[in-house]
Parts: C-alpha cells; sequence; structure tokens
C-alpha cells in the first residue's frame, strides 16, 4: 500500500532547500509591537508583508470592543449561524458591512477564504458557467470546483479574451457569473473593471468582485475598486475579508440581489462551520466604523504606497505592475537567489513575503511588500535602503527604460 | 494514431515545448503534468495556449480528468468536431 505523503516528497525536498538557505518557512513573531513592527528572532523588525494596510490591529476602540465581546458573550459560538450560533454581534456586524458598502445585504463568513468558497458554491451550481481570471486567487479556484460549474478561465486582466470566450459559448441556458479581484494579491495591479462592464453589457452575466485586497483601500467611500471606477452598479456580488483593513480574521459577501439572503442556505462553507468568535466580530465592526469616520487613512495608505512605489522603482527594480497599490512586488531572477536576498532583508531588519511559483503568475519569483497607514515616512525609507543594499542588482530584473 | 490526430498531436507538441524545460520526449502517453513535472499553473497556461490555436475553450472540469497527450488530443477531437 502507498503511503498517502509519498506523494509530498518533492515538497519535502524544496523545504530542505528553503531551511538550508537559513529560512524558517513562515518566520515567528515572537512580539508584536506594533501593526508595523515585531520582534523576529530577537530582532526588532519592520514588518512590510502583513496586509495590515490600515494599521488598525492595535485601534484602541477595536482592542476594547473585542474585550467587551469576549466578556459578554464568551470565547467562541461553537454552533453554525444556522444553528445556535447567530448572535446580535454577527447581525450587527452584517448591517454595519452593508451600511459601510451602500448595499442592501450582507454575509459574513468564519474566515475569507470561506467567503469566496461560500460564494462561488452558493451562487453557482453544475448548469451554470464561472469564468475566472487566471491569476484568481486560490480561494476562487476552489469555491469554484466546489461549485460544480464548468469553469473557463481567461486571460488574466483581459476584457477582449472574456469577449471572445462568451463570444464562443452557446447559450445552454445556465447562469453565467465573471469572477474578478478589486488589487490582485501578487502583483497589486488592479482589474480594468471598465472594460469588463462593457463586455458585460455586451453579453450579459453577473459579476462578482473579489475586493479582499482593495476593501477599505480604494475609492472615495473605501468600497474598493467598483467605488474607485465609479461602477458600484455594476458589481452584482461583493466578497472581501476581515483579515487585511479589517486587522481581524472573517470574510463576507454582499449584494443587492433580492433573492442574496438564500445563499446562506445554499452555501456549505456558510451552514458547516462555527461562525465567528464574539471578538473577531466585534473588533470586526469597530474597525469598519474606525475606516467609515478616518478616510484619512486611506490617504496615508496611498502616500505611503506611492513613497514606497517609487523609492524601489528609482532603485531600477521592476515592479510587479506600473500602478501605485498598498501591494509593491518586486521581481527577481530565480528561485535560490530570492531565497538568499529574503533571509538578508530579515535579517537587516525587514519583513517582506516571498512568493514562488506556482503560487505566483508566470513563473515570477517576487519579494512582496504590502503597505500600512501606520507605516512611518522613516520606516519606508528604511524599507527603501534596504532593498537598496540588499537586492538592487542583484539577481533581479531590471526594470526597462 | 490517425492522420488528424497527428496532426493535433505535432501542434499540441509545439505548444508544449516552452514549458518542457527538460527536453522530455513526448509520446502520446505521456503524462502531460506527471512526466514533464510542470505544475499546475502552467499546465493551465498551457492549454490556454491550446484553446487560443484551437479557438475553442476547454473547461478547467475537463482539464481534471485529461492527463496524458493522448486524453488531450481527444479534448480537442471532440471539442473541433462539435463546433
Amino acid at each position: 500500500m502507498a503511503d498517502l505523503l509519498d506523494k509530498n516528497l518533492p515538497l519535502l525536498e524544496r523545504m530542505k532547500k528553503v531551511t538550508q538557505a537559513g529560512s524558517r518557512i513562515g518566520p515567528v513573531n515572537e512580539e508584536i509591537i506594533s501593526p508595523t513592527r515585531a520582534m523576529i528572532d530577537g530582532r526588532d523588525t519592520i514588518l512590510a508583508g502583513t496586509n495590515n494596510y490600515m494599521g488598525i490591529t492595535f485601534e484602541p476602540s477595536c482592542v476594547e470592543a473585542g474585550q467587551k465581546a469576549l466578556e459578554k458573550f464568551g470565547t467562541g459560538t461553537t454552533g453554525s449561524r444556522i444553528a445556535n450560533g447567530s448572535y446580535a454581534i454577527h447581525e450587527e456586524l452584517e448591517q454595519e458591512l452593508a451600511s459601510f458598502l451602500g448595499m442592501k445585504h450582507c454575509i459574513v463568513f468564519s474566515t475569507g477564504y470561506q467567503a469566496n468558497l461560500g460564494m462561488m458554491a452558493g451562487l453557482a451550481g453544475p448548469k451554470d458557467t464561472i469564468f475566472l481570471d487566471a491569476d484568481s486567487h486560490s480561494s476562487i479556484y476552489d469555491g469554484c470546483t466546489l461549485s460544480g460549474a464548468r469553469l473557463i478561465r481567461f486571460r488574466h486582466n483581459d476584457a477582449a479574451d472574456l469577449d471572445k470566450r462568451l463570444s464562443r459559448m452557446e447559450d445552454d441556458g445556465g447562469g453565467k457569473l465573471v469572477v474578478l479581484e478589486g488589487i490582485y494579491s501578487m502583483l497589486g495591479d488592479r482589474a480594468p473593471l471598465a472594460d469588463f462592464v462593457e463586455v458585460k453589457k455586451k453579453h450579459g452575466f453577473q459579476l462578482l468582485v473579489d475586493e479582499a485586497h482593495s476593501f477599505g483601500v480604494l475609492g472615495p467611500n473605501g468600497r474598493g475598486l467598483a467605488d474607485e471606477a465609479g461602477l458600484l452598479d455594476e458589481a452584482d456580488f461583493v466578497v472581501g475579508t476581515f483579515s487585511k483593513s479589517i486587522g481581524a480574521i472573517g470574510g463576507f459577501g454582499a449584494s443587492n440581489h433580492p433573492m442574496f439572503e438564500t445563499v446562506r442556505y445554499s452555501s456549505k462553507p456558510y451552514m458547516f462551520t462555527a461562525s465567528p468568535s464574539p471578538a473577531s466580530v466585534a473588533t470586526a465592526t469597530a474597525a469598519i466604523r474606525v475606516l467609515a469616520r478616518e478616510p484619512e487613512r486611506r490617504v496615508r495608505l496611498q502616500s505611503n504606497s506611492a513613497r514606497l512605489f517609487h523609492g524601489l522603482r528609482g532603485l531600477g527594480l521592476e515592479l510587479g505592475c506600473d500602478e501605485v497599490s498598498p501591494v509593491i512586488a518586486v521581481k527577481c531572477g530565480d528561485e535560490a537567489s530570492t531565497l538568499v536576498m529574503w533571509n538578508q532583508l530579515l535579517a537587516a531588519g525587514v519583513y517582506v513575503n516571498i512568493a514562488l511559483p506556482p503560487g505566483t503568475p508566470g513563473k515570477l519569483c517576487l519579494l512582496r511588500c504590502s503597505v500600512s497607514a501606520s507605516h512611518t515616512e522613516a520606516e519606508i525609507d528604511r524599507i527603501i535602503e534596504l532593498f537598496s543594499s540588499v537586492v538592487a542588482g542583484k539577481h533581479t530584473i531590471a526594470a526597462a527604460g | 494514431m490517425t492522420d488528424d490526430e497527428q496532426e493535433i498531436f505535432d501542434k499540441l507538441s509545439e505548444l508544449l515545448q516552452p514549458y518542457n524545460e527538460k527536453q522530455i520526449e513526448l509520446k502520446p502517453q505521456t503524462e502531460i503534468a506527471v512526466d514533464l513535472a510542470i505544475d499546475s499553473v502552467s499546465v493551465m497556461d498551457f492549454v490556454m495556449e491550446v484553446e487560443d490555436h484551437f479557438d475553442m475553450d476547454i473547461p478547467l472540469n475537463v482539464l481534471s480528468e485529461t492527463h496524458t497527450m493522448k486524453d488531450l488530443i481527444s479534448v480537442v477531437q471532440a471539442r473541433t468536431n462539435k463546433a
């Protein structure tokens, strides 16, 4: 009989290579000093890879809300939303989110990953077709697979390619769902929403925008890419997560569709799991209120992002995209040299994400930064300085022109 | 293989070349992902090239049951005939 884990032998080899290069796969934060600083390996380290875009994890009103909920509602709900796990604070969070988004309905899921699983599987079924962007997050792929729908992958950010594929499709009577992301997590580029909306008008489909990295970040009201693009009415469904700009854990789906509430009962990832814990729900609600009343956080994030983007580009590094966003990825040469540089950056006092194939598009090796509204200018400058000494000119892909 | 199958095989082999880094000899029974040791994203990217060349869509669901070059030839044939 074969050992089930034998198929993981190539993974084991890869893990060995990483550890031999001096890395831990996921270094341990011994102490979190602030949203942008932690003690790692006994060193005070700048965090530049946490997706903590709004720097909200130590916001006093959020911490206090979490503590109160913990005391009032306990440590966990021990049940699903459709059984004993619906508390008044879950409904309060859903109402707060719907209000923030300007949408009628909102459903909260226990994690961001589950939000995509639950939304895809709750919306589409075996008679439907989902068209998904090639660079979609793994949770979108997995949600699409769970739905049982026919899955057509189109070229990344290529509305013409989607148009071609929709034109080829015969009408089979099923529904059509197109899935885009507001900001793509690896390269930091946005979906060209206006182009996709043109295709939507031509062919007719329902559109879902995953605003995981853009919720709270983009748009005059922080509602995401659809808000920034002035196309809020075109997104039939919005998905988001609490683990980035909200600084908690959980996720949501939202819509104006009059039957949206039925998704609670067509979505196994919603039904067959415990509801989010009271402390997490309460901190998320408090964080949304902070985002609503402190738009200056978005302004600071934009300014910090621009500072890092232009600073790194000024070093001659090729970045993931040409648009400023809080996700700023530096393209590197190969896995071995990327690992060396990532270790050197960490040893010098900055944590960024290392992203390697197949988790990246186009087999890219990336040193990925995410910017926070809480980074000081001095921290941003230090990150640039360390990229200058460790990364610039060494096994990276130089920017053209 | 019929002439039609050979023609598709030759085209698929050509499209697969950029992903065949170890220059494994391709045969109808070659398992694309396993024998060429290419990851799942690269397989999907290769299939996109196939879709573009043959002007067809190959749903990801179909792909999960498609392992060998021969399997892929059958998929392309079936979808060409359908059109």
